[in-house]
This record gives C-alpha cells, sequence and structure tokens, in this order.
C-alpha cells in the first residue's frame, strides 16, 4: 500500500478557505500530543496556553502590542513572497529600521515638536527599505540568491544595534546599562488607553496598512503586476512588467513595513534601543504571511493568532512552569502544518495499492511541483535556522 | 531485422499512423523523417511497446511480435533514447545507470565496470560519480545512450538526438553511431534536420500527415527535395480570399535592417544580419525548420529581448530597437508568442486579468481609474466582446486561462491583441496545435488585418497555413533569413530548398529549371 499524491486539475477552492484552519488544529492536536509527553494535562495547559490570554484587559493590550509588528511585517512579506521574492531578512530591516528612526530621540534630541514622531517613522522606513534594498539589488542585478542574502543581512543588522547600543550611542547617565537614553513623550507612539494596557496606536497603523496593501495587491495596476510576475515571470515579461523593477519594489516595500514596525516597537512598546529589540518578529511573520494565505488582510487575523503564541508561551511558562521555548515549538508546527495542508489545494491523496514496478526509464524524471513551491519551502526551512540564532 | 507492415494508430477522429510500412536492415542507419505532428513519435511509441497499434504487423527478424511493454520491447533488442531525458538530477550518473538495473541480480560493483567498459568501448566519456544535475545535456544524453547499450540492443532508436546538442557535441554523437554500425546494429534515427540525414543515414521513411509519403536514399537525395518530401509536393487548391496586395502600400510598418542577436545561450540560434520590410496592407509570413531561430526572432521583435542599435528594428518609421514591449505597443504593435501558457498568458489568471496583461498600458485610460485601479467591469465587457467576436467556447464566464482548450485559447489570445485594432501584429505560430475551426477563424483574422490597413507578420512551420494567408514569404535558417517571395512566384519546391539551407540564388535556379 502506498499513499500517492494526485494533482487536481484545478486548485480546490474548498482547500484553500479551510487549509490555515486544518492546519491549526492539526497544530493543536500535536499540541495535546506534546503535553501529554511532558507529563502535563493538555486540557489545563492548552487553556494556559489559549484561552488565558484572552481573558484579561492587561493581555488583550499586550496581544494588540505583539500583533502590531506582525502584521506590519507580515503583510509586507505577503506582497514579497507572491512576486517570487523570498526576503527572509525581515528581523534585520526591523532593527535597521528602528536604528534609523532612532536617531531623532538619541542624536538631536532636542528635536521635539509634533514631527517628532512623524519624523521618526518615516527614517525607521527609510533604514528598513535601504537594509532590503541589498539583496534587491543583488538579486535583480546579479541573480544573486536573496534567501541567503537577506538572511546573512540579519546578523549584521543585530551586531551593529549591539555595537551602537553598547558603544557610541550609550547613555552617558544610565549606569553603563547597554542602552539609549529614554525617548522622549514627543518620540513615543501614544497608548490607546493609558488606564488599560500598554496597546498604542502602532496597531490602528498595521490594520490600516494591511488594508491598503490588501487594496492594492487585489484592485491596482501595480498589485497586478507583482501578482503575475510570482505566477509567471515570463508572462510578466510579456506584460511590460520589468522583473528587476518588481523585485526592487517587493522588497523596498517588505523592508520599509518591517521597519516601521522596528521603529513602532521601539517607541511604542519598549521606549528606548536595547541591544535586544525584538524576539524574532522578523522570522515569526513569515509564518503569519503564509498563515494569512499571501493575503495582506488574512495576515491580520494570522498576525494575533501569532501573537497569542508569544503570550501563551509566557503564560504556560508561569502557569505550568514549561520553557517559553514553547511558543517556538508552536510556531514551527503551525507553518509546518500550514506548508503541508497547502498541498492539498493542488493534490488530492488517494491511497493505492502496490504500483506496478515500471523501469524507471519510460518515465520522465520527477521534477516536484513548481519552482515556485521549491521556494516557498527553502524559505520555510530556513525559518528554524535563523531562530536559532535569533 | 525489423520490418512493419500497416501500422495503424487513431486518437478519436485523428489517424495519427496510418498503414505505415517500414523495413529496417541489420547493420543500417534508417531515418525516419517528418515535420512536427506528421506521426514520428507515435511510430516509436509503438515500436517501443509505450502504445498499442490498432492495426498490422510488427515483425522482429522475422518473426511476428506484440510489444506490450517497454520492457518487452527491451528484452527483445529494442533500446530508445529519448528526445527528454529520463535522469534524475539528484542522483549521480552511476546511480542513474544502476537505477535502470534495479532487481536484475547484478551488484552495484558490476554495473559500474560495465557501464566503464560501455563507455570506454563507444567513446563516450562519463563520470560515474558526477551530480547530473551539473551535466550538460550534451552530457545527459551521453549518459543515457550509455544506459541503453549496456542492454546490448539490436535495434537503437534515437529522438531528435541532436536537436539539443551543440555542432561539436553532434559531431561525437554521429562517430559512435558509425561505430554501432560497424558492429551489425542497427538505428532508428529521427530527425528533421535535412544535412545529417543525407550524411548519416543509409536509408529513410518519410511521413507526412501520419502516411509513409517516401521510402528514399537519402544520399541520393537533396536537402530541397527531402524537404519537398516532408512538406508535401502537391499542390492543393488553396482558398485565398481576395488579394490583400490591393491594399498595400508604400507605408513600412516594421522593417528590420541588418538585426543582429547574439545567441543567448548555447542551444539558441544567433540571428544573424536580417532585412525584411513588412509594409501596410500585407501579410508578411516566415517559414521555416523549427529551431532556425524563430523563437528569437519573435522575441527580439516584441522588444523582450532589446537590439544593440536602435535602427535595427523599426515600427512605423520610429527606431524601436531599445524600446521595451510596452513602448513597442504603444507604437501601434501587437505581440502573440508561441507558447500560449506561461508567455502569452499566465496559467492560474482569470481571462479578464490576462486581457489586462497586454492592454493595461495601451489601453490604461480604459481600464484603470484613480491611483491604477483596475476598472474590472470593463475588463469584464471587453473579454466577453472578445470571447463573442473570436467565438471562445468557455465554461465559465471568466475561466482561468488554463481551462481553456488550447484553440480557444489561442482565438481568445489572437482577438485580445486585434480588439484594439493594431497597426502591426507578429504572431509566433498561429494555429500550433488548435483545430481546424479555430484555425480557419485566427487565419482569417488575421488577414482581416491587413485587410484594413494594418500589417501582419506570421512566423509559421506550417506551410499551408503561409500559403493560405501570406502575400509573401521569406524563408528561416539557421538565423539567417531569405529575401521574402511574393506568392505568386513560391513554390512548395522553392520554399523547401530554403527551409533545407540552399543559399537563395540556388533556389531560383531550381526553378528555373523545373
Amino acid at each position: 500500500m502506498m499513499i500517492a499524491l494526485n494533482k487536481r486539475a484545478n486548485p480546490s477552492p474548498l482547500f484553500a478557505t479551510l487549509s490555515p484552519f486544518i492546519a491549526l488544529t492539526l497544530t493543536l492536536v500535536a499540541g495535546v500530543i506534546l503535553f501529554l509527553a511532558i507529563g502535563k494535562s493538555p486540557g489545563a495547559a492548552l487553556y494556559a496556553y489559549l484561552i488565558e490570554p484572552l481573558t484579561e484587559g492587561w493581555s488583550l493590550h499586550e496581544l494588540a502590542v505583539k500583533a502590531t509588528p506582525l502584521i506590519l511585517i507580515g503583510a509586507g512579506l505577503c506582497i514579497a513572497f507572491l512576486s517570487g521574492n523570498w526576503n527572509i531578512g525581515a528581523e534585520g530591516q526591523l532593527v535597521m529600521g528602528a536604528i534609523a528612526g532612532a536617531i531623532v530621540p538619541v542624536l538631536i534630541p532636542d528635536f521635539r515638536n509634533l514631527l517628532t514622531l512623524p519624523l521618526m517613522l518615516c527614517l525607521g522606513m527609510l533604514g528598513g527599505a535601504l537594509w532590503a534594498s541589498i539583496p534587491g539589488l543583488l538579486k535583480a542585478k546579479f541573480g544573486t540568491s536573496e534567501i541567503l542574502t537577506s538572511l546573512m543581512l540579519v546578523y549584521v543588522a543585530q551586531l551593529f544595534l549591539d555595537w551602537l547600543v553598547r558603544g557610541p550611542w550609550r547613555d552617558p547617565a544610565g549606569y553603563n546599562f547597554p542602552q539609549t537614553v529614554r525617548f522622549p513623550t514627543e518620540a513615543t507612539v501614544p497608548a490607546i488607553d493609558y488606564a488599560s494596557g500598554r496597546a498604542h496606536w502602532g496597531f490602528g497603523i498595521a490594520i490600516l496598512v494591511a488594508l491598503g496593501l490588501w487594496y492594492m495587491l487585489a484592485r491596482t495596476r501595480r498589485g497586478f503586476s507583482l501578482r503575475v510576475t510570482g505566477q509567471s515571470p515570463r508572462a510578466a515579461r510579456f506584460g511590460g512588467f520589468s522583473p528587476g523593477r518588481t523585485t526592487m519594489f517587493a522588497f523596498l516595500l517588505s523592508g520599509a513595513l518591517a521597519g516601521l514596525a522596528g521603529i513602532i516597537e521601539v517607541a511604542g512598546a519598549i521606549g528606548q534601543l536595547r541591544p535586544v529589540i525584538s524576539p524574532g518578529y522578523g522570522f515569526t511573520a513569515i509564518i503569519v504571511a503564509f498563515l494569512g494565505r499571501l493575503n495582506p488582510a488574512g495576515a491580520i487575523l494570522a498576525g494575533l493568532v501569532l501573537a497569542l503564541s508569544y503570550l501563551g508561551g509566557e503564560a504556560a511558562q508561569i502557569s505550568l512552569g514549561v520553557s517559553d521555548k514553547i511558543a517556538r515549538v508552536f510556531q514551527g508546527m503551525i507553518l509546518f502544518f500550514v506548508l503541508g495542508c497547502d498541498t492539498l489545494i493542488n493534490y488530492r491523496i488517494r491511497i493505492a495499492g502496490q504500483s506496478s514496478g515500471g523501469v524507471i526509464a519510460e518515465t520522465p524524471a520527477a521534477t516536484t511541483g513548481s519552482d515556485q513551491k521549491r521556494d516557498i519551502d527553502a524559505a520555510a526551512s530556513a525559518v528554524p535556522e535563523a531562530g536559532r540564532h535569533a | 531485422m525489423l520490418s512493419v507492415e500497416g501500422l495503424t494508430k487513431r486518437f478519436g477522429t485523428l489517424v495519427a499512423n496510418d498503414a505505415v510500412d517500414l523495413v529496417i536492415k541489420p547493420g543500417e542507419i534508417h531515418a525516419l523523417l517528418g515535420e512536427n505532428g506528421a506521426g514520428k513519435s507515435t511510430f516509436v511509441k509503438m515500436l517501443f511497446g509505450s502504445l498499442r497499434p490498432d492495426a498490422g504487423v510488427i515483425r522482429w527478424e522475422g518473426n511476428p511480435v506484440s510489444i506490450e511493454t517497454p520492457g518487452e520491447a527491451r528484452a527483445l533488442g529494442i533500446g530508445m533514447v529519448f528526445q527528454h531525458f529520463s535522469l534524475f538530477e539528484a542522483l549521480t550518473a552511476g546511480e542513474n545507470i544502476a537505477l535502470a538495473f534495479e532487481g536484475g541480480g547484478t551488484g552495484h560493483g558490476a554495473i559500474g565496470a560495465r557501464a566503464r567498459e560501455v563507455s570506454e568501448t563507444y567513446g563516450l566519456p562519463i563520470d560515474p560519480d558526477a551530480l547530473v544535475g551539473e551535466l550538460s545535456v550534451g552530457e545527459r544524453q551521453r549518459i543515457e545512450i550509455v544506459r541503453c547499450l549496456m542492454q546490448d540492443p539490436k535495434l537503437i532508436i534515437l529522438d531528435e538526438p541532436t536537436s539539443v546538442l551543440t555542432p561539436q557535441e553532434a559531431e561525437k554523437l554521429f562517430e559512435t553511431l558509425e561505430r554501432l554500425k560497424s558492429e551489425g546494429r542497427s538505428v532508428l534515427y529521427i530527425s528533421h534536420r535535412l544535412d545529417e540525414v543525407r550524411r548519416l543515414c543509409d536509408s529513410a521513411t518519410v511521413l507526412r500527415h501520419g502516411r509513409v509519403v517516401a521510402h528514399c536514399t537519402p544520399s541520393e537525395e537533396t536537402a530541397g527535395s527531402l524537404a519537398a518530401m516532408m512538406v508535401g509536393e502537391e499542390v492543393e487548391g488553396f482558398s485565398r480570399a481576395s488579394a490583400a496586395v490591393d491594399h498595400a502600400s508604400d507605408r513600412a510598418v516594421l522593417r528590420l535592417n541588418g538585426l543582429s542577436l547574439p545567441a543567448a545561450s548555447p542551444f539558441a540560434v544567433p540571428l544573424k544580419d536580417i532585412d525584411l520590410t513588412v509594409p501596410a496592407g500585407m501579410v508578411i509570413g516566415i517559414a521555416g525548420v523549427a529551431g532556425n531561430g524563430q523563437g528569437e526572432l519573435f522575441e527580439a521583435l516584441s522588444g523582450e529581448v532589446l537590439q544593440n542599435r536602435a535602427d535595427m528594428v523599426s515600427i512605423d518609421g520610429s527606431a524601436a530597437g531599445h524600446m521595451d514591449i510596452e513602448e513597442r505597443r504603444a507604437l501601434g504593435a501587437a505581440f502573440v508568442p508561441e507558447e500560449r501558457l506561461g508567455h502569452g498568458a499566465a496559467p492560474a489568471m482569470a481571462l479578464t486579468d490576462n486581457l489586462f496583461l497586454s492592454r493595461h498600458g495601451t489601453d490604461s485610460a480604459l481600464f484603470t481609474g484613480t491611483l491604477g485601479s483596475i476598472l474590472k467591469n470593463k475588463l469584464k465587457a471587453v473579454a466577453a466582446h472578445i470571447s463573442e467576436t473570436m467565438d471562445v467556447r468557455k465554461g465559465a464566464p471568466d475561466p482561468h486561462a488554463s481551462a481553456l482548450s488550447g484553440g480557444n485559447l489561442q482565438k481568445y489570445l489572437v482577438g485580445r491583441e486585434l480588439d484594439r485594432e493594431p497597426l502591426l501584429i507578429i504572431v509566433n505560430q498561429p494555429t500550433w496545435g488548435v483545430d481546424a475551426g479555430a484555425a480557419a477563424r485566427i487565419r482569417g483574422a488575421l488577414a482581416n488585418v491587413a485587410r484594413r490597413g494594418g500589417a501582419v507578420l506570421a512566423i509559421s512551420q506550417d506551410l499551408d497555413e503561409l500559403f493560405e494567408i501570406a502575400d509573401a514569404i521569406a524563408v528561416m535558417h539557421h538565423g539567417r533569413m531569405s529575401r521574402p517571395i511574393p506568392i505568386e512566384e513560391a513554390t512548395r519546391e522553392k520554399i523547401g530548398l530554403l527551409m533545407g539551407g540552399a543559399d537563395p540564388d540556388h533556389a531560383e535556379l531550381a526553378e528555373m529549371q523545373a
């Protein structure tokens, strides 16, 4: 007996919708097995992990805080991935955006007025976009694999930030802690409701950006050029859309949004630069993009789900005494099952008897799936790799 | 060695092979000639057990045999080297060879030793440890041939072996084939390269529309006479509509001035010094055997590949050599590529999206609103109009391009360009793989462009088609183009000679003798 995958004539719209939900269900099942294996009651563990964070006002605020960068970056990555540009270095672009935006409060602390925050946000986008333009240019000009270059630049950015906060940008009045001055009020993203929690208006920006990108992708010529380039590069060229320009646009846009997420994170949730400013949002956002079906509007929901996985990890650590690495395990399982379930969209699973052992020579060597699929797998497999170092 | 009588294969109403007879003697290289779609592949698939004949007898060494599977063919002593290789790229050459012998009881080491022996004997150097994915096409073909020879076949079938080889690699292959012949093995050599066949083959069978039109000795024929057999000498009554030439004017809509283009890859054909003028009101046909630079010419004209000098390509008087495809469209040009899915259309996108694909620039005022927003209703209306005019049959109002049959998609893609009433339309293989009804509609639509004063450049391997619609025919061979021959002076013999590579002066000479 063997399990065979038969290609469907047309992609199944049913499974295109159901796939993320099947993936989440399978993640839960795997979670139950996981908790049983480490001797915890699965019911209590899943409650602590998934439900408890939603029962209190302050933790809902935390959910919004964590979802903000995930949605911003995830929506941008949808654009990049859909156009066949595998930018997996959003974590580095986030860091460079945070550094560029922090130029204002750190280097020109006396510039304090209504323009301070908008200027910081713009610089943040610029920083992220410039950092993303490096792998973009290398790909457009020399055909370099952007998966490698964008990922490697993450570590460059992280070490640059580390050097800055321990060296030139260290707060002179900060008792030698590796951190910058605290940003003044004018340089801080205002909270939505101070009284009840930390959530800030960055969340609103993230929702607006995601909806804007959804409109661009679905309804404009620019969005069309991105979609057709990812799907059928030669047809896109025939349509007059230059692949190099599309690559640059995708990298600049996704980089700018990662940079925006970075500056919003430091100017909203943290309030200063530190050696580590993100628990891997840039990598987790890759999962957000895929869980959201590469649809920027879907990234809003997916961003909230992944934010919950971070909160759940913390909650499970407190109430169950398990390592907060459990959050990474859950995130990895979500991505694994999402990519696995996506197979159902294009393939039908058939359980077949022993097939006649034909000789190799008459079947043309099978290339598994399309190039795009291979690239997705390559990008996805780089994620846990990156996560280890983050 | 092998004789075939009355072999017939039908696919539905199409008779792919109609009572084919053929005899291959021991120790001869036998050519199977024919245009694309003449039935060559169907025939060899029946010999190799991949297809079952509907009628006819195959005799192997005098005894009637029925070959049900490729395994049985191999057991008889028939080996085949495919046009598209069947190697696993992630495995080494040695592993690929060993895979074919799995279950044979021979150890891995023994297979390796035998592979080395065969590769040395026949001058086919292979490195058993090299990954197939890193090898050139020629090296991959050597692995296939070694694998085939290790089974000690008496008859070796080669399907278009040189179509993927550089001239130097082809030369080496010929040496190997001569050696096989000297050992008394027979070769069935499928090709449409006439010079090769004349040089190498002892006898030839020519197929056209599934029938044997001739058995001959290639060395006694000329390239021209072989080409004439392949494309058909009999001049059928062409139903030419009223001569479009009446509408021709002096306005040169497309002018190629010394168009040259280096080959982009080892298997591409460089374009060499092409001069051509397509005046308004005329259909110019470009004939030629596949792979003589037609694809490269199309991409150079469409602007997907740019030229070195701006004046190499002029569209309606403007030097367009440095313009991209959108700028050329803006000058009034329209393009229909050979490959429908993946080039002319994005397969997984709706017909309306595919309408936008080639028209978003020229019709931006019609299809896009503020901020570049796409007006779907306008697209739907125009797509519906195109479908109606061109009689595009589809299962849903706005299906994906890949859901349409080849003929219906081609009607849509031609209609998409004609709908904007272009000044110039350049089509590569307008009716390739399209059913007769759709082909007639497409040809009629192209002829209409010329009739209302536009210009048409039709690149086609189908001579019948060119004789039907073209006002003059030029021929491409090895990246060069002959001067266009007005349709009144064009004969199949003359075009055939040019397709076989005769120089144009010679072609005229032959005509004078005729």
